[in-house]
């Protein structure tokens, strides 16, 4: 095979002639050169224009943004009058661009992720994907919901092609479920950031890191006392007893209390590192992981400072 | 080219002949099977094997032929049980790789037809998996053991053979009046099982993107692990509802227990692989052979619809497509015997 590209044109317009009567040369400008040795150009009809058949607006993520929309009509009147949120340094959000938004955790069922989400793409007019555990792709209904609302299995290449190729806005707690099977009298003490993963992803989209400091999530729902045996029976990462639990029964599993909301966004982080690596340096992820879970930890005790009432802010 | 066909006598085998046929430059094309030929064919010569591809060395030798097409990998798991499972894609792949690489082998390049069954189908998978990702459990149907089994073979043979460009495609689950697949066959009932509480995202390919896909491997030089689905993803509730079909929900526990009777009453036979889609979905990268230059005709929205349109004329007027049987003495004359004028090559 060591003919000339013209003569792979010649030969793939022969095939085509005799293959398809009425042909139409595919365009090829974004071919990788390195790919192949010798390649003939495709040539088939172009692609039938269908009549849009979709029946619904799920995306490839699972998200649906119709849904969405009817969760944030429901999702509202808690967000204003029960949550009351309230947001500072709003101004750090950024209105283009893919950003890892990493923020602390809290509450049994924490409230936080639906309430940065809801406000993000009301006032920002930007969707978020949440990332969460794979627990969530196992549980039936559950699992389908938290998909269309926007929630996305946390791998790491999820999170790339989010970030990365649709310059999307991605949410993580870093914490993970030690932060909302936490007790009550661990409030506001920011767990561990995982092993750093989601600096790495940052790094490799080459996208930046903004922080945000979640101030009510813990007291809406706190944990008093777990159950080690009953979560290992229902296979969950806790199974905790919350006052709205001892209160209201089974109607505390969505019962929250009424603690007042405030969400300070910080700071964008930038990596000074090339985007795409293979690996980054383990003790720079380290560090800057670290360094993200002070600058949010001081955010909160500065905001805890400040606050007067649990209730009113 | 000189072209070898495995599994001639499957969907894929005789549509792929039928393309060899049609280039001039495409000078023998040799087909084996268990089973005759279910396409009409012009020129393609057909030898019976046995499943394993036990004298496949021997055609290889004589015809010299110096492409193959492997399409005779079983991806459907309801088509045997799992004994001619293995003999078929484990020992028959392993049967053609010894041919391709003997000494003095005339073979330049392998085209094989895998499955994005490799994958599997998890809750810790990526959404969509690149061509060079593992899959994040372990294989526990044996489809998927003899895949990844087969897919070992392939690149040992890759590796020691390197002047042969071995081209392995992965295709995402294909859709299509003529191919019967558990998904097609489901898709026929009036009622098409779900698993209760979920709604996995579902990619699929067109089976005449399939043939494209297969074809344009064996019309370039490009070695290497492809993944070949078309682009995006829809959920199986909306799959259900452009076909026009009801969904029943299988309980999310004992799922596969529970799918029984309806295997027993021949209503659906949904093996566990295929189950495990219905629960946690899959989708495959299809960038790389767009970058290698393929272009698809489908989207998988276009793929679903079009099959749902070919199920509805197919409903009205039966099976348009005119039944063939292969007599091998009819072949034989208009092949070879002195007395059929044939239009000269040239």
């Amino acid at each position: 095979m060591t003919d000339g590209p013209e003569r792979a044109t010649e030969r793939a317009l022969e095939i085509a002639a005799a293959t398809h009567p009425d042909v139409d040369l595919t365009d090829l400008t974004d071919i990788d050169p390195g790919i192949g040795r010798e390649l003939v150009p495709l040539v088939r009809p172009a692609p039938r224009p269908e009549p849009d058949v979709r029946r619904s607006d799920v995306d490839q993520w699972g998200r649906s943004e119709n849904f969405r929309a009817m969760t944030r009509r429901i999702f509202d009147p808690i967000y204003k009058h029960w949550f009351r949120v309230e947001w500072e340094g709003w101004e750090h959000l950024p209105e283009t661009g893919g950003a890892l938004l990493v923020a602390n955790h809290a509450g049994a069922i924490p409230p936080d992720a639906p309430s940065i989400m809801h406000g993000i793409e009301k006032d920002l007019g930007r969707p978020v994907y949440g990332l969460a555990e794979n627990l969530f792709r196992t549980m039936p209904v559950v699992g389908t919901l938290w998909s269309r609302n926007g929630g996305v299995a946390a791998h790491p290449d999820n999170a790339y092609r989010l970030l990365h190729d649709e310059e999307q806005l991605v949410l993580v707690f870093p914490e993970g479920t030690k932060a909302t099977g936490k007790l009550y009298k661990d409030r506001y003490r920011l767990r561990r950031f995982g092993r750093g993963g989601f600096v790495e992803i940052a790094m490799r989209a080459g996208v930046p890191v903004v922080p945000i400091a979640v101030m009510g999530a813990e007291e809406t729902m706190p944990v008093l006392w777990k159950s080690p045996r009953l979560a290992k029976v229902l296979n969950i990462p806790y199974f905790p007893i919350t006052p709205n639990m001892l209160a209201l029964g089974p109607a505390g599993l969505v019962a929250y209390l009424p603690a007042k909301f405030r969400i300070r966004v910080l700071p964008p982080i930038y990596f000074d590192v090339a985007p795409n690596q293979e690996r980054y340096s383990r003790s720079r992820v380290m560090e800057e992981s670290e360094r993200i879970r002070r600058v949010v930890q001081d955010a909160l005790y500065d905001m805890l400072r400040r606050r007067r009432s649990v209730w009113f802010g | 080219m000189r072209a070898l066909v495995t599994g001639l006598s499957t969907y894929w085998g005789g549509r792929l002949a039928q393309a060899l046929e049609q280039r001039s430059d495409v000078e023998v094309v040799v087909g084996v099977d268990t089973r005759d030929p279910r396409t009409p064919l012009e020129r393609t010569e057909f030898v019976r094997t046995d499943s394993s591809h036990s004298i496949l060395a021997r055609i290889v030798r004589a015809t010299q032929v110096d492409t193959i097409v492997h399409t005779h990998l079983v991806v459907d798991s309801t088509r045997a049980t799992s004994r001619t499972l293995h003999e078929i894609n484990v020992i028959g792949t392993m049967n053609l790789l010894a041919a391709a690489g003997a000494p003095g082998s005339p073979v330049r390049k392998v085209v094989l037809k895998s499955s994005g069954l490799v994958y599997g189908a998890g809750k810790a998978d990526p959404y969509c998996f690149r061509e060079e990702m593992a899959r994040t459990g372990p294989a526990t149907t044996p489809v998927e053991q003899s895949l990844l089994e087969v897919e070992a073979f392939v690149r040992d043979f890759a590796d020691d053979n390197p002047h042969v460009d071995v081209s392995l495609l992965r295709f995402a689950n294909v859709l299509g009046v003529d191919i019967d697949t558990p998904f097609t066959a489901a898709l026929r009932r009036p009622v098409v099982p779900e698993i209760l509480g979920f709604d996995p995202r579902l990619q699929f390919i067109h089976e005449d993107d399939v043939v494209e896909a297969l074809m344009y491997a064996i019309n370039n030089d490009i070695p290497g692990v492809y993944n070949v689905g078309a682009d995006g993803v829809l959920p199986w509730s909306e799959v259900c509802a452009i076909v026009g079909k009801r969904r029943i929900p299988l309980p999310f526990a004992l799922t596969n227990l529970a799918a029984e009777p309806a295997r027993l009453l021949r209503l659906w036979d949904i093996p566990p692989e295929a189950m495990a889609l219905l629960r946690f979905g899959r989708s495959i990268d299809n960038t790389r052979y767009k970058r290698a230059g393929f272009r698809y005709g489908f989207t998988t929205a276009t793929t679903v619809e079009a099959f749902a349109q070919a199920l509805r004329l197919a409903g009205t007027i039966g099976d348009a497509s005119p039944s063939y049987r292969y007599e091998r003495e009819v072949e034989d004359f208009f092949r070879h015997s002195p007395a059929v004028v044939r239009p000269d090559p040239a």
